[in-house]
């Protein structure tokens, strides 16, 4: 039964292997990558009822027990966001295959894209299902490998410079991880996140605040935290849409539950984290007003995730069973709408030839579909009423008055206002391109590069794909109650700890 | 707690500093040198982490156990050396590719800083703004 | 450079080159004396590896065995194989095509990749837990009792997807950067 937990990790990095060594044949890496993220799906599902249900499923790794040896745990909170990123990554597999990036230039085969994928796939599995400070940071290496190399697939002289500042300042960040692990390490004599819990606690105040700063500091940077942020809008708009959407939805996300399953696990701390929400005011209000003055349509989309990442903040600021269960419904509100935006801005370039929103117009009479691909998430995104967005803000904003200190008060205004900000960007996004005058679509300036390609029309594989993600915001929306419900235990698990402490350290979980 | 052996910890910050400092600099070539000595000092502390250096090997069988030394920071550390290893010969390949394509390998200012710059250069010489299409085209190249 | 540059330059003694030539071999040394290839090379180099070419093998294959209870393992048995492919790069160059098989890189790396993670898998159809190890011994005739570690498997492919990876950076970063190296000198001429 434990071998469940290791299939996301382990199946992914066989199959990369499969995917290189059959470099050759494309449609071999095509649907053995589809066929594994299925996989991954149905297993994930399982894990998230098991996990619900009963207890948090634990794997040792090569049978050594939990402080010395590697556990990979599956809790309720790992389980429904490890659930939600695979369907995301599935969806975005679709569209890259179905916008032909996963080729090497045209008309020849890419022995590359598919295998890096999977990898990444298995990075992003690790860092949600690790149960070990240090198996964490192996996790954040192999997913962020495997994004330098995604994010600098087919270099041109712009992508390489928006490679380098991501590269240098991940690694840099990196460094910083090891850091923290070994300042960790010879303080307490352990990085089993269970185990560290309990031994954090002896530790006088002056260390312990100075490590959970740094862990601060170091997931900061990964999530995009501001003033941390820079990096962010400078590289991801420069990949190819479905690799801009694949990270955006996802790498920033693990950073987040990094840093909440951190902070909330191994340090004790009482409700309302004012340095949090000083944060997070500032990082929604940054991104919302970054946001409002860009013309290129990607990098407005990377700075309301800046902003968005505040939303998440905001939550983990509150710190108490109320903020958390906001905080999981909003990652996983989050995770699906920004994906589909991403693709869906991939799909607006193939019919305008171009990303600079002064450029575009008309779009709603050439493709009405693409328009309500558009509107759905975006208005979701906004937090209008009847969709995803709306459920995870009111239950943020609700915590967030509930613990009623003065900085709550000012973080929830500021979530407020930011909502506003993000749908006046989102409107302004809706009439440059959809309102106004048609534009016949701008000439490929590049023909090499897949990232603006003005040919007027997409394959069947990139609309079913945007559609698939489309239709996961809503129904993300529709099952709101049972996902709040799910949320909120999760969220008391987190604040206890006491299940995933049993669990690992004391075999109380399943499996084993 | 063990006291920590204060050449390690002067060692420690000078390699610190000298990696944060090469961090810092332009060319990808020394940020690339920056983050090789970094990773040196981060897994010297790791080392350092483990408490008392003079153990014996932590072999099964090599030396009775009280004497080894721990085990779990040379295993961080070697798996920290193999990831620095890997990332150090992609960013040399990135550099590579830098210099082939833009004839350095000079870390530039990002769009948004170019265009603070540029708008404050405007609002100097009072002049409208003629080359925005360009930044655009740059910023959706 | 064309065949007759270089026989101007490496051939007879001119007037102002015999004094550097005065200490020259007079026989030759090697059985060839000439090469097809015309660029710079070293024998003396390439003589070296080619004897230390094996032995550095056999060394990494020993490093790859002793790995269970002792140092070595997987990854430096495949580290010091891929060193010694580095040798024969830096002997032979780009051009060095005296092996007589060929992988690609990328398909040793896949390869190596999906056996180390079928053999974490395997502990799984045996009841076990995932990269869970365990040994089995026998006595074979002549050799003796022989003890082998399950893990030794998933370290054989740890060990073919590390001499993937540096045979790949060989191909890319070595050989890759020295044919455009020679493309842009053709180039200029």
């Amino acid at each position: 039964m434990s071998v469940l937990v290791a299939i996301p990790v382990l199946l992914p990095l066989g199959a990369a292997g499969l995917s290189m060594a059959f470099g050759r044949f494309a449609d071999v890496q095509r649907w053995l990558g589809l066929l594994v993220l299925g996989v991954i799906v149905v297993d994930a599902t399982v894990l998230l009822y098991i996990a619900d249900a009963h207890a948090p499923l634990v794997l040792y790794l090569g049978g050594w027990a939990a402080p010395v040896g590697i556990a990979l745990v599956a809790d309720r909170l790992a389980a429904l966001l490890l659930l939600i990123s695979v369907v995301v990554m599935f969806a975005v597999l679709l569209y890259s295959i179905g916008q032909r990036i996963t080729d090497y230039g045209r008309g020849t085969s890419s022995t590359t894209f598919h295998p890096i994928y999977l990898v990444l796939c298995a990075g992003v599995s690790l860092a949600y299902l690790t149960g070990d400070l240090f198996n964490l940071f192996v996790a954040f290496e192999i997913m962020l490998s495997a994004s330098y190399v995604l994010i600098t697939r087919r270099t041109t002289a712009n992508r390489v410079r928006a490679g380098m500042t991501y590269t240098i300042v991940s690694l840099s960040s990196s460094v910083l991880f090891l850091t923290l692990i070994g300042l960790v390490y010879s303080a307490t004599g352990t990085v089993n996140l269970a185990d560290l819990a309990g031994e954090t606690e002896k530790l006088p105040q002056a260390p312990a605040t100075a490590l959970a700063l740094l862990m601060v500091i170091v997931f900061g940077v990964k999530s995009a935290m501001v003033p941390l942020h820079f990096w962010l809008p400078d590289s991801y708009p420069n990949a190819p849409a479905p690799i801009t959407a694949i990270f955006a939805a996802l790498l920033t996300k693990v950073g987040i539950y990094a840093m909440i399953r951190t902070q909330i696990l191994v340090f004790d701390r009482g409700p309302s984290w004012r340095l949090m929400l000083v944060l997070a005011l500032a990082t929604m209000l940054v991104g919302a007003l970054g946001a409002l003055a860009q013309n290129d349509l990607n990098r407005l989309l990377s700075f309301l995730l800046v902003s968005h990442i505040g939303f998440m903040l905001f939550g983990l600021g509150v710190y108490d069973v109320a903020g958390l269960t906001g905080v999981i419904l909003y990652i996983v509100h989050h995770i699906t709408v920004q994906a589909a935006l991403f693709l869906v801005s991939g799909l607006v370039t193939r019919y305008t030839g171009t990303v600079a929103l002064s450029r575009m117009g008309g779009l709603v009479r050439i493709s009405p579909l693409v328009a309500v691909l558009f509107a759905l998430p975006a208005l979701s995104l906004a937090g209008v009423p009847p969709f995803s967005g709306f459920v995870a803000k009111l239950a943020l904003l609700q915590s967030g008055i509930g613990v009623g200190t003065g900085w709550a008060y000012a973080a929830a205004a500021g979530a407020v206002l930011t909502s506003l900000l993000t749908l006046y960007a989102v409107a302004r996004v809706w009439t440059r391109v959809f309102w106004g005058r048609t534009r016949p679509p701008e000439g490929d300036p590049d023909p090499t590069d897949e990232l603006v390609v003005g040919t007027g029309d997409t394959s069947r594989a990139m609309v079913h794909a945007t559609g698939v993600l489309v239709c996961a915001t809503v129904l993300v929306a529709v099952l709101a109650g049972p996902l709040a419900a799910v949320s909120e235990r999760a969220a008391e698990d987190l604040i206890s700890g006491e299940a995933y402490r049993t669990a690992v350290l004391e075999g109380g979980g399943v499996g084993g | 707690m063990s006291s920590v052996n204060l050449t390690m910890a002067i060692v420690l910050g000078g390699l610190y500093a000298t990696g944060f400092y090469l961090l810092l600099q332009r060319s990808l070539m020394r940020v690339l040198l920056g983050i090789v000595i970094l990773g040196h000092g981060a897994n010297l502390l790791l080392q350092q982490a483990g408490g008392a250096p003079a153990g014996r090997p932590p072999m099964l069988g090599e030396a009775p156990v009280r004497l080894m030394s721990d085990p779990l920071p040379q295993a961080m550390a070697l798996t920290a050396i193999v990831i620095t290893f890997a990332l150090t010969t992609f960013l040399l390949a990135l550099a590579y590719r830098a210099w082939q394509l833009l004839g350095h390998d000079e870390v530039q200012d990002d769009v948004e800083d170019r265009r603070i710059r540029r708008l404050e250069s405007e609002l100097a010489e009072g002049e409208s703004a003629e080359n925005e299409q360009e930044l655009d085209s740059e910023a959706t190249r | 450079m064309t065949e007759h540059e270089h026989r101007e330059k490496s051939g007879g003694p001119s007037s102002t080159e015999s004094w550097f030539r005065s200490d020259a071999p007079a026989e030759r040394w090697l059985l060839s004396g000439y090469s097809r290839d015309s660029r710079e090379r070293t024998i003396l180099l390439e003589l070296v590896v080619r004897v230390l070419f094996p032995t550095v093998i056999v060394f990494s294959l020993y490093l790859l065995f002793a790995g269970h209870s002792r140092s070595g393992g997987g990854f430096s048995g495949g580290l010091v194989a891929g060193q010694a492919f580095v040798l024969r790069y830096l002997a032979g160059g780009r051009l060095d095509d005296s092996s007589t098989f060929s992988m690609r890189p990328p398909v040793l790396i896949g390869v190596g990749l999906t056996i180390a993670v079928l053999m974490g898998f395997l502990p799984v159809l045996f009841g076990g837990l995932v990269l869970e190890s365990g040994t089995f011994a026998f006595t074979a005739p002549l050799l003796g009792k022989i003890k082998i570690a399950s893990n030794l498997f998933l370290d054989v492919g740890v060990y073919l997807l590390i001499i993937g990876v540096v045979l790949d950076l060989l191909r890319t970063l070595g050989s890759g950067v020295e044919a455009d190296i020679a493309a842009s000198g053709e180039e200029r001429r």
